[in-house]
């Protein structure tokens, strides 16, 4: 079977630790800076990175519409600033988002860098969250598949998932499993 | 080399750095424009490298009434400046919750043998290096990140040129070695044997690898990231161009884009004038800041 073409949005962030976690997991990871590179992948991961960096060069570049549509017929997963990018609505600030899925984010919500953390989630995934978001709400089409403190941390809507800690960052290749069996 | 969870958690932020600019700022007006313009961090400080080295007189940690209001209007990462060997400059900086420490060569250096223990520290540290033992020497003392130095608030992008070729070509030089031959290697590049065989195994440093000192020009970003730097420090190159925001905006483009010359071409036009630059060779021994630092 041919390997699934899944794109790494590269525009900021650790999209090379998701490129290789991709490897991995046995997919065809696409660095992905253009409408181009868009255009040819099955499915997208929006790493972690600053999402406020992203928003902009996502606009300098006009992708931000583009990645709407592409969204409107493939998966896309977003890992701690890409999950605030795929959120409904942003706070702390409130900022602009694509609204892919119906949850409320709130960034930085655990505090600074010296608030960062790594945690076991149930099922023994190992959690890293980095100035990590929280996620306030979740609409009713929203699945949480893993919580922490109370609030959901890996969540799915659809073909569509967020992660507000790093897969990337692991050895562990069963979260990025799980978003390839949407593509 | 010795991955635990504190250090990954210090590494970690580093990467989500990865393909950024980091920008100077010395008040809160340069920290908005910056975070506007799509830098992933903020460097706070007093004075911009350049005007410490006009203005001369000793350089210290910033205002911490200056670094505070910078973290409690900007919503990226920000890190602030201590003097090298000062480790208590820099538990007051851990104290603020700043999110990184730069131990660094632009301030005057506090101790001239010893750098900060940097392992003793819940806050990550970055460190400039020249070449590869030094960047080995400050991972063994903790950095979760390296830059080169450079030669900063110069305009001048030889120098960081320079240091990021010779850390490249020095690690690749590694990979071909056999055992015994690390063993000398170590001692030559008086860094522990554990690093340099790390090194040797992956080819690359164990910690993110970026560049600083003298980018001033989008072109300047991408040269420095083509030749292995995964991110990029903007001293002076930002606030002392003639339209900061337009410049700010166009090297955080230029560090996206860094292999495509059209979106390079794209990034260079209409900037205004570049910060004034110095010749290096010019400078005496005793104004180099790159040579601080053990």
């Amino acid at each position: 079977m041919a390997k699934k073409k899944v794109g790494v949005l590269a525009l900021q962030g650790d999209f090379e630790a998701h490129r290789k976690a991709l490897e991995r997991a046995g997919a065809e990871p696409v660095e992905v800076r253009t409408q181009a590179d868009l255009d040819s992948v099955d499915g997208l991961i929006i790493p972690g990175g600053e999402s406020t960096s992203m928003l902009k060069l996502l606009h300098i570049e006009n992708l931000f519409e583009p990645l709407r549509q592409f969204a409107g017929q493939k998966p896309v997963f977003g890992t701690c600033a890409g999950a605030i990018l795929l959120a409904r609505e942003v706070s702390n600030p409130a900022q602009e988002s694509l609204g892919l899925m119906d949850i409320a984010v709130e960034r930085n919500a655990y505090g600074r860098q010296l608030d960062s953390r790594i945690v076991k989630l149930d099922g023994d995934v190992e959690a890293v969250f980095i100035r990590a978001p929280i996620i306030r709400s979740a609409g009713p089409d929203v699945k949480v598949l893993a919580s922490y403190n109370g609030t959901p941390v890996w969540a799915e809507q659809g073909r569509h998932m967020v992660a507000t800690f790093h897969p990337e960052l692991t050895a562990d290749n069963r979260v990025h499993e799980a978003f390839l069996r949407k593509i | 080399m010795v991955m635990n969870e504190d250090f990954r958690l210090k590494t970690g932020l580093a990467e989500m750095l990865k393909g950024g600019v980091i920008m100077d700022v010395t008040n809160v007006e340069q920290a908005q424009i910056a975070e506007k313009a799509g830098a992933c961090a903020v460097m706070a400080l007093e004075r911009v490298p350049s005007d410490i080295r006009k203005e001369g007189g000793v350089a210290r940690m910033a205002q911490i009434r200056i670094i505070r209001e910078i973290m409690d209007t900007v919503s990226i990462p920000v890190m602030a400046k201590a003097r090298i060997g000062h480790f208590t400059e820099a538990r007051v900086l851990e104290a603020l919750e700043v999110d990184y420490i730069d131990e660094s060569e632009v301030l005057t250096p506090a101790d001239e043998e010893h750098h900060i223990d940097k392992k003793a520290f819940k806050v990550p540290f970055v460190c400039g290096a020249r070449n590869l033992g030094e960047a080995l020497r400050r991972i063994a003392e903790g950095a979760a990140m390296i830059r080169t130095k450079g030669e900063a608030g110069s305009g001048n992008i030889v120098e960081a040129v320079r240091h990021i070729r010779t850390i490249v070509k020095e690690m690749k030089q590694l990979t071909v070695l056999g055992k015994e031959e690390l063993v000398h290697e170590a001692k030559k590049l008086q860094s522990p044997l554990e690093l340099v065989e790390w090194v040797a195994e992956h080819g690359k440093l164990p910690v993110p690898n970026f560049s600083a000192g003298g980018i001033a020009t989008p072109a300047d970003a991408a040269l420095v990231m083509q030749l292995g730097a995964e991110a990029v420090f903007v001293g002076s190159g930002i606030f002392k161009s003639s339209d900061p925001e337009a410049r700010a905006k166009a090297i955080v483009k230029a560090a996206t884009y860094y292999r495509d010359p059209v979106k390079l071409l794209e990034a260079s036009e209409e900037l205004g004038e570049a910060m004034p630059g110095l010749e290096i060779s010019k400078l005496a021994e005793s104004e180099l800041m790159q040579t601080r630092g053990w």
